[in-house]
């Protein structure tokens, strides 16, 4: 019962911290709410995976995170959100679509726990909302530090999900390399092009 | 010693040496060589089966546990290994002329021993993870670090990571499909959930459209590896699921799907490429009608799908190789691969410039080059199927013949006094000489690859059976 309690506690913080990272700017807020995202995530994965195997997507998140804040912290504030050309672009636009996520979520949680039962609500919700608000984030952005957000985002939703039907090692170590990578190469994209190339490279395009 | 490790563990380390230890120059060198030895021992080598080399006993055992799961890889394994290894090592000795540097062998190791991964892996869906890896470590090689990265090279981050989560997923509901094969509702999820995640994967129209892009924006070199080395695993990973679940495969509507994606693409692309007027976009049509023909033989009903395709796939390696290799030679003399930057570089680069026409003719299964047989194949088994998907296919390859000729045209079209010369070094002549030949070997003389088709329909426990 308090598990179950916690569970529901770790989706309204899931909620919550999506919508902090498409309705707030700031890539600070952005970051420290996907580190907080980690941590919701972490508990529902624990539901269906050894602690340590939860703690492993954890510590790896939070290692995404400390990526992508450094690199963004080394790079200049001029060229920070470049102006999205999607339109409508406001921030109640944005409430909106996260509202009908987790409509759409809460909408169809139950008919997934009849489908495959055994899942538990919390971890289907939590998960259904990653994935909305990771596909909207990718929908309404081409920032290259949101897209990169909003692929973690979904592949944390992702995971979620799997490790309640697929709990080998082999796929968690996988799915760990690969969040690790989308930082490491978000952090790649977000420097390329900010040091001047040296002459010998200047020659090889 | 065992096979994984020979071909799996062995080129990813030895990429990482050359990244660290081995300069620009000669790491291509290295890495060819590398991977000449590795196709040789897989054609040489039979895995499983005990060799007597004078008193000493050799054996290369097929299968490795790793995290309690299996990576196998079998004695039919061999030939494909063969053919992957050979054409990687084809496109590491191009590194040089193509003068494609940036770590471009190393990574594209490390990158081949992760696709070979791909098809060890049991069970066979994390082979998705693997396919999300390498397309990962790719973008290094397609961004520069002083290269704003393009709109391009993030659709393809986005694509194939979208592509991972709906694999696994229609993987496990697969599973569930076996143990209720009535289950209408379940067998239809599970299918759109795999459609999507092949649509992506692949680049099935219209997700497509980060290819034209790349080639704009990256080196057509490392977009032209890319072209080559991705879909052809994706493709051999397809092959699995059609195999394992082989009701994939009888079932009409899902063949339907399948040949209609496959021929949407080919014409849609063929009909795009004969209107561009940039030489790399051209190629990435060309790459993406080429992945409509492998869509289009996966969904043959006749027991001569693995021949089809895998007639197909040899191919694509070599045009591939000659087309990128061209490119890059043109693009360091021009500042962008449009039209009017390249009009009359056929009398300053004439080698480069034929090879490029080749292997687009090639592309376009003109005859006596080595499009050509797997085209025909391909149409033979089409036309007893469909004949409006044959006309279909038949206008995308006309797409590309026009394109083909246009290009030609506009590299002819120099002033009259314009003399001729050879601008390219020996090395990259040699290159598009060689490769050139190859083309019209496999042309002239397809039966060439029977060596490595004969056994590879033993991959597959139920397909081309």
């Amino acid at each position: 019962m308090a598990s179950d309690i916690v569970s529901w506690i770790a989706v309204s913080l899931i909620l919550a911290t999506s919508t902090a990272m498409l309705v707030n700017r700031d890539w600070r807020v952005s970051l420290g709410a996907l580190a907080v995202q980690y941590m919701a995530a972490f508990w529902l994965v624990t539901r269906h995976m050894p602690f340590v195997m939860g703690s492993a997507k954890l510590i790896t998140g939070w290692m995404v995170v400390a990526a992508l804040g450094m690199t963004r912290l080394g790079l200049s504030d001029i060229e920070e959100e470049n102006e999205e050309t999607f339109w409508p672009r406001g921030q109640w636009f944005r409430v909106i679509l996260i509202a009908i996520v987790a409509l759409v979520a809460a909408g169809s949680t139950p008919r997934i726990e009849t489908a495959i039962p055994g899942l538990g609500l919390p971890v289907i919700a939590g998960s259904l909302i990653l994935i909305g608000a990771g596909l909207i984030h990718l929908g309404v952005t081409s920032d290259l530090l949101r897209v990169i957000l909003g692929l973690l985002t979904l592949l944390t939703g992702f995971e979620i999900l799997y490790a309640a039907v697929e709990s080998s090692i082999l796929v968690a170590g996988l799915l760990a390399i690969i969040n690790l990578g989308l930082g490491l190469v978000g952090s790649y994209l977000l420097i390329a092009g900010h040091y001047p190339p040296e002459p010998e490279e200047e020659e090889t395009t | 010693m065992s096979a994984p490790i020979l071909w799996i563990l062995l080129p990813f380390i030895a990429g990482i040496l050359i990244l660290f230890l081995l300069r620009e120059d000669t790491a291509p060198i290295a890495g060819g060589a590398v991977a000449v030895v590795l196709a040789l021992t897989a054609l040489a080598v039979p895995i499983d089966v005990a060799l007597l080399l004078g008193p000493f006993s050799l054996k290369i055992s097929s299968s490795i546990q790793f995290f309690g799961r299996s990576f196998i890889l079998n004695t039919a394994d061999g030939p494909l290994l063969a053919v992957i290894y050979g054409l990687a090592a084809l496109w590491f000795f191009g590194t040089q002329a193509s003068t494609t540097k940036n770590r471009f062998v190393s990574i594209g190791l490390m990158i081949v021993a992760l696709l070979t991964a791909s098809i060890a892996v049991e069970p066979f869906l994390f082979a998705a993870l693997l396919l999300e890896m390498a397309a990962m470590l790719v973008i290094p090689l397609l961004v520069l670090p002083y290269q704003k990265p393009g709109r391009g090279v993030v659709r393809f981050l986005i694509y194939q990571t979208l592509a991972m989560p709906f694999i696994l997923f229609s993987g496990w509901m697969l599973a569930g499909v076996e143990a209720s094969p009535g289950d209408l509702g379940t067998t239809t999820q599970a299918g759109t959930m795999l459609g999507l995640g092949f649509a992506f994967l692949l680049g099935v129209f219209p997700l497509y459209n980060w290819i034209p892009m790349l080639m704009e924006e990256a080196s057509p070199y490392a977009t032209g590896f890319l072209l080559w080395a991705l879909p052809t695993f994706t493709v051999i990973f397809a092959l699995g699921f059609l195999d394992r679940y082989t009701w994939l495969h009888t079932s009409p509507q899902l063949s339907n799907v399948i040949m209609y994606a496959g021929v949407f693409m080919v014409a849609s692309a063929g009909i795009f490429a004969a209107l561009q007027r940039h030489l790399g976009r051209i190629m990435g049509y060309a790459a993406i009608a080429e992945t409509g023909l492998f869509v289009l033989a996966m969904s043959l009903k006749s027991a001569e799908i693995v021949n089809v395709t895998f007639l197909l796939l040899i191919p694509r390696g070599l045009e591939l190789a000659v087309w990128a290799l061209a490119l890059s030679i043109i693009k360091r003399k021009v500042y962008s691969l449009r039209f009017s930057e390249v009009q009359g570089l056929a009398r300053s680069y004439p080698v480069a410039v034929a090879a490029l026409i080749f292997a687009h003719l090639s592309m376009a299964g003109f005859p006596l080059l080595a499009g050509f047989p797997a085209r025909m194949a391909l149409w033979q088994e089409l036309a007893a199927q469909s004949l409006t998907v044959s006309f279909w296919a038949f206008v995308g390859l006309f797409g590309l013949l026009i394109a083909a000729i246009r290009s030609l045209a506009v590299f002819v079209m120099a002033e009259e006094d314009k003399s001729w010369e050879f601008n390219e070094s020996w090395i990259q002549a040699a290159m598009l000489g060689l490769g050139v030949i190859g083309l019209f070997i496999l042309g002239i003389f397809p039966q060439v690859v029977q060596l490595f088709l004969s056994n590879l329909p033993a991959l597959f426990d139920h397909l081309g059976q």
